[in-house]
């Protein structure tokens, strides 16, 4: 009920265009519907798809299901009626469905409608699901993925065939993914099955809303668009950038600086949420906050690596509101509204303005209250980000690019799971396909080889054709050669590929013991038993490996051994990167950033230069017998880390014995044994890298293997792991690099290629960002030579050493490994 | 090309350990390759999963690249040549007579029965043999239990993993310990076993040294120096 009351605030009555029954419910609680509600009301009654488009808390979720409350309850008087789907609701989180199945079960029932709503999720039991197949519920709420394995069974267009209304929640966050494409295609199949159902998308503001529109309605010969209703935009957030008494840390991003002031404000708000960018983070944040915690308020863990039994716990007790403030990565940004939250802070770079406006919208879930925010960088190029955040969401600018052509191996999936329902013909599949918006320019050469993929691997070679999985029928249709085959799909729908996880056992001694969570595999393979490492708000002693799981134990030492895994490092937008160049060559623009700042930034004109925001400052300077060259980009880590790949190898051609690199979101450093003032740095940088020299580095690149390895499990090539298989990860991975080497080699313009390749560009190799930057920057490029380290390149130098090195690292380790003595003993090493 | 190779000796035998995974005997003019596994490609595709059928391929030009280096008079296959009894069948045509090429272009090319290939094809040429000694050294699939001098094997598929700079590498290896030897597998798509498991201590009575295969060298690292896969929990 709360919960309702906070999504419709009282309103003088606008219209009465509803029924009587919803008239009376609204009245009877002094309320009346928005003015949003009812433009969803009237385009539903207009047959239009809808997206609309509101802050969280402005009742979006009675927006959606309004119309179809409706037309449910001209039904519900009916005796012995048959029940049919008539609404589908999809959302990205199951908790999200479960949460809207509660919240909607109340004005039902307060109405007096007899509808009958379930959730399906991956957690719903094999017998309800069969139930639900007979005896379908008038509203299901369930998963993109749920909807995939209905398009990869049999008679499911029976099921869906009454079908009038589809709900997309978070519509936003599902777009951009893989998981929108593959939602895309789901729809795209649902509307030959119910041609006359609606779609209607729920979204949280976003910048490119023409390309949220487009993709949630299905598309012809000819553009079409979504209607767009838009909810009120509630008041602007009061964002502020904690400008700290203490010394501000060149680098790192512990955030100990501020950590007293961070304590010092929740313990003032009435609800806080810390959010933070990686799951190391939130457990260093949470540990350093307890270890001041005198008045013993109690603050609580949220990140997607806890059991769900301990998240729940936490959101239980937000919703209670005994709980004075949780420390959260993004497990939080999206959804269920848990508390009265009346402070975020964000700890740490904010990313993008988008992010940040979804982060500030977590507190005050009333639209009349302002949302109080507080930004806490934790280093010097962090204030730049902040305040560049800061301007975005006072202006309300969102950022976020716009939604690309949807992926091959998505395709891939999705054309397997029809074959594994009734035979399809490809000609009719191939316009279904087009239907759907990331698809609508999808070629008709490229979706018979994605079909060619699913049926025989589609290689060049042609020597599959006697194991087809999909065979012709005599119709000349397609379908899953045998009900195993099928079957075996039907585990492998969705495009999340996870990296292989193990669960945190813990327990005094031995025996039994609960889940913590889990942890990434290779994050344990560099554990030796004994090893302490900071966990779940923990110091853990690691005591080894038993089947899936870390067997741990608690310890006394304060200090973890090992450095806390690193989780997602995406970088920050083109958006604010334009900005912070902007705001650094230009020292009017200072005026709002703390003194230590100001003064550093006039250091490094007077030691140095300031970089141009449309040209490339590049510095060389020796230091300690090596030689330097630092420059500033500012385009994101990955890029950076591309770059810097790609200018070793430049530097090798050119004998200059680089030895290795590293890179920060704004910086990259190269370090070698020559000097490298002399160079020509427009040919160094030239945009040709982008051909040959990452053309070969990508044949041996660990990150391209890993986008690799995603792809072939998406389209089906490789299977993924169950719990109890006795595959490890590790091998898994091992085996699809072979099967990366072996088609590079023989085929490597092979449709699963160039998906790899296509993810990589925009993913974790950031190449398209590289690319436009050269570009940028071509023929732009300022050379100072220096006697020394410049005071900008202080923070990037400080992480040299502390960051991995990257380059001949393998090989190196190798060599460190090796035993001069022992290969003494054997015989001796040639070439 | 460089050839990268340690050198070192076997129970007197002088060998050469190769970057690329071949062993040879310079004395004996013999170079030995194990667990080629052709064909395992497309045993996957026969279950449904169609992994790229070019393994034979790859593993035949790396195989041709091999010979051409050392020009040896005698070549031993040590058995698992091929992935399964039927894969003789499978092997694309163009392929298959660049086998029998390869197979034509020596003296003496002997196939070892492996588990796998019980039965290796007798059309391509060579000699099948279940067991094949030379001078001091016996040549078998598989590495028997206990003490076994001058015993050359394959059929564990030996790797190594080694950690440091905060990551880890794990690679194929020859495993030794001077007195045998088990060969790492030559195919593109053979996957390893830890050299830290109980398979190979059945044989060394410890774990065996490891001549690891680097990208531009083979680097001779220690027992002591190699990890296992998964750090088990003492009992």
């Amino acid at each position: 009920m709360a919960r309702w009351a906070r999504y419709v605030s009282a309103m003088p009555s606008a219209s009465s265009r509803l029924p009587d029954r919803f008239e009376n419910w609204f009245a009877g609680r002094g309320w009346a519907p928005r003015a949003h509600q009812l433009e969803m009301v009237e385009a539903a009654k207009a047959g239009e798809h809808a997206l609309l488009i509101a802050p969280t808390g402005g009742g979006k979720t009675l927006g959606g299901f309004l119309p179809s409350l409706i037309d449910l309850e001209a039904l519900s008087g009916q005796k012995q009626r048959p029940h049919r789907l008539h609404t589908l609701y999809i959302s990205p989180l199951k908790a999200l469905s479960v949460d809207v199945a509660r919240n909607l079960t109340a004005p039902v029932e307060e109405m007096g409608l007899d509808l009958r709503i379930e959730t399906r999720t991956g957690d719903t039991s094999q017998s309800k699901r069969q139930r639900q197949r007979a005896h379908p519920p008038d509203i299901l709420l369930t998963t993109p993925e749920q909807l995939s394995l209905f398009c990869a069974t049999a008679n499911a267009a029976v099921f869906f065939a009454d079908l009038k209304r589809i709900i997309i929640d978070e519509a936003h966050a599902l777009a951009p993914q893989k998981r929108g494409d593959l939602l895309s295609l789901a729809l795209a199949t649902l509307s030959v099955w119910a041609p006359s159902a609606q779609r209607v998308g729920l979204s949280a503001t976003v910048a490119d809303e023409q390309g949220l529109a487009r993709w949630l309605a299905p598309q012809t010969h000819e553009d079409q668009f979504a209607r767009i209703v838009r909810g009120d935009t509630g008041a602007r957030p009061e964002v502020e950038i904690l400008d700290p008494s203490e010394r501000i840390p060149w680098a790192g991003h512990s955030g100990q600086h501020a950590m007293a002031e961070i304590y010092h404000r929740l313990k003032a708000a009435r609800m806080c949420l810390v959010f933070v960018n990686t799951r190391a983070q939130a457990e260093m944040v949470f540990q350093a906050l307890w270890t001041m915690n005198e008045d013993n308020l109690p603050i609580a863990l949220h990140h997607g690596s806890l059991s769900p039994e301990q998240r729940r716990k936490v959101e239980a007790a937000m919703a209670k509101g005994s709980i004075k403030a949780v420390v959260c990565t993004s497990t939080l940004d999206l959804g269920i509204d848990w508390g009265d939250v009346d402070l975020v802070i964000q700890l740490g770079a904010p990313k993008g303005s988008s992010r940040l406006i979804q982060r500030l919208g977590r507190a005050n879930h009333r639209l009349d209250a302002t949302s109080r925010a507080l930004l806490v960088p934790t280093n010097r190029f962090e204030h730049l980000e902040c305040a560049a955040a800061r301007d975005a969401v006072a202006d309300n600018v969102l950022d976020g690019d716009p939604l690309q052509a949807g992926a091959l191996d998505v395709l891939a999936q999705h054309v397997m799971g029809r074959g594994c329902g009734e035979a399809f013909d490809p000609e009719t599949l191939f316009d279904e396909v087009r239907s759907a918006a990331p698809y609508a320019c999808l070629e008709r050469e490229a979706f018979d080889r994605v079909v060619e993929f699913t049926a025989t691997g589609g290689y060049a070679l042609n020597s599959y054709e006697r194991f087809r999985r999909l065979v012709k029928t005599r119709e000349g249709g397609y379908r899953a050669r045998n009900p195993q085959i099928a079957q075996r799909h039907r585990l492998n729908v969705g495009t999340i590929v996870e990296a292989p996880m193990l669960d945190v056992v813990i327990s005094s001694r031995g025996r039994g013991g609960h889940r913590l969570g889990q942890v990434e595999e290779w994050f344990v393979e560099q554990l030796v038993p004994g090893d302490t490492f900071l966990f779940a708000g923990q110091v853990l002693r690691f005591e080894g490996l038993e089947e899936m799981s870390a067997r741990v134990t608690r310890t006394r030492d304060a200090e973890p051994k090992i450095p806390s895994y690193q989780g997602g490092k995406f970088p920050y937008s083109t958006y604010l990167a334009k900005q912070v160049r902007a705001m650094v060559q230009n020292p009017n623009a200072w005026a709002g950033l703390p003194d230590q700042v100001q003064d550093w930034l006039q250091l490094q004109s007077e030691k140095s230069r300031l970089p141009q925001a449309d040209g490339l400052l590049v510095e060389t300077f020796p230091r300690a017998a090596k030689y330097y060259l630092v420059c500033y980009p500012f385009e994101g880590r990955l890029a950076h880390q591309t770059l810097g790949m790609l200018i070793t190898r430049r530097l090798e051609r050119m004998r200059m014995r680089p030895m290795g690199f590293v890179a920060n979101e704004y910086t990259l450093a190269v370090w070698g044994l020559k000097d490298m003032s002399g160079l020509d740095f427009d040919a160094l940088f030239a945009e040709d890298m982008m051909g040959d020299d990452l053309d070969s580095w990508l044949a041996e690149s660990d990150l391209m293997k890993r986008t690799f390895r995603n792809c072939a499990v998406i389209a089906g090539l490789i299977e993924r792991r169950f719990p109890g298989q006795e595959k490890t990860g590790r091998q898994v991975t091992f085996s699809t690099d072979l099967i990366y080497n072996v088609l590079r080699e023989h085929e490597p313009d092979h449709v699963l290629l160039q998906s790899a390749w296509a993810d990589a560009a925009a993913g974790l190799l950031d190449i398209r960002r590289l690319g436009q930057a050269l570009s940028r920057i071509a023929g732009k490029i300022v050379h100072q030579p220096l006697s020394r380290i410049s005071p900008l390149a202080v923070p990037v130098m400080l992480e040299v050493g502390k960051e991995p090195v990257y380059g001949e690292a393998q090989e190196s380790i190798l060599e460190d490994a090796s035993d001069a003595l022992v290969a003494e003993a054997y015989g001796e090493i040639s070439a | 090309m460089d050839r990268y190779v340690f050198s070192f000796t076997l129970v007197g035998t002088p060998a050469l350990a190769d970057a690329d995974g071949v062993l040879v005997l310079p004395d004996h003019q013999t170079l030995i390759v194990s667990d080629l596994h052709f064909e395992k490609g497309s045993a996957f595709a026969r279950s449904g999963q169609m992994l790229p059928p070019y393994d034979t391929r790859t593993t035949l030009r790396r195989l041709g690249e091999a010979i051409e280096a050392h020009r040896p008079d005698r070549v031993i296959a040590l058995g698992d040549s091929f992935h399964d009894m039927w894969a003789d069948e499978r092997m694309d045509e163009r392929d298959r007579a660049a086998l029998k090429t390869l197979v034509g272009g020596i003296d003496h090319w002997v196939w070892i029965e492996g588990n796998h290939d019980p039965q290796p094809p007798e059309d391509l040429g060579g000699e099948i043999l279940f067991e094949f000694k030379l001078g001091g050294l016996v040549f078998r699939h598989e590495p028997l239990e206990g003490v076994a001098p001058g015993e050359i094997a394959g059929h564990l598929h030996p790797c190594a993993k080694v950690r440091g700079r905060g990551r880890s590498v794990r690679r194929r290896c020859f495993a030794t310990d001077g007195t045998r030897l088990i060969m790492p597998a030559f195919g593109a798509y053979t996957g390893g076993l830890n050299i830290r498991d109980d398979a190979f201590s059945a044989c060394f009575g410890r774990t065996p040294d490891a001549l690891v295969m680097g990208r531009d060298a083979v680097h001779v690292i220690a027992a002591k120096q190699c990890v296992p896969d998964r750090p088990r929990l003492r009992a």
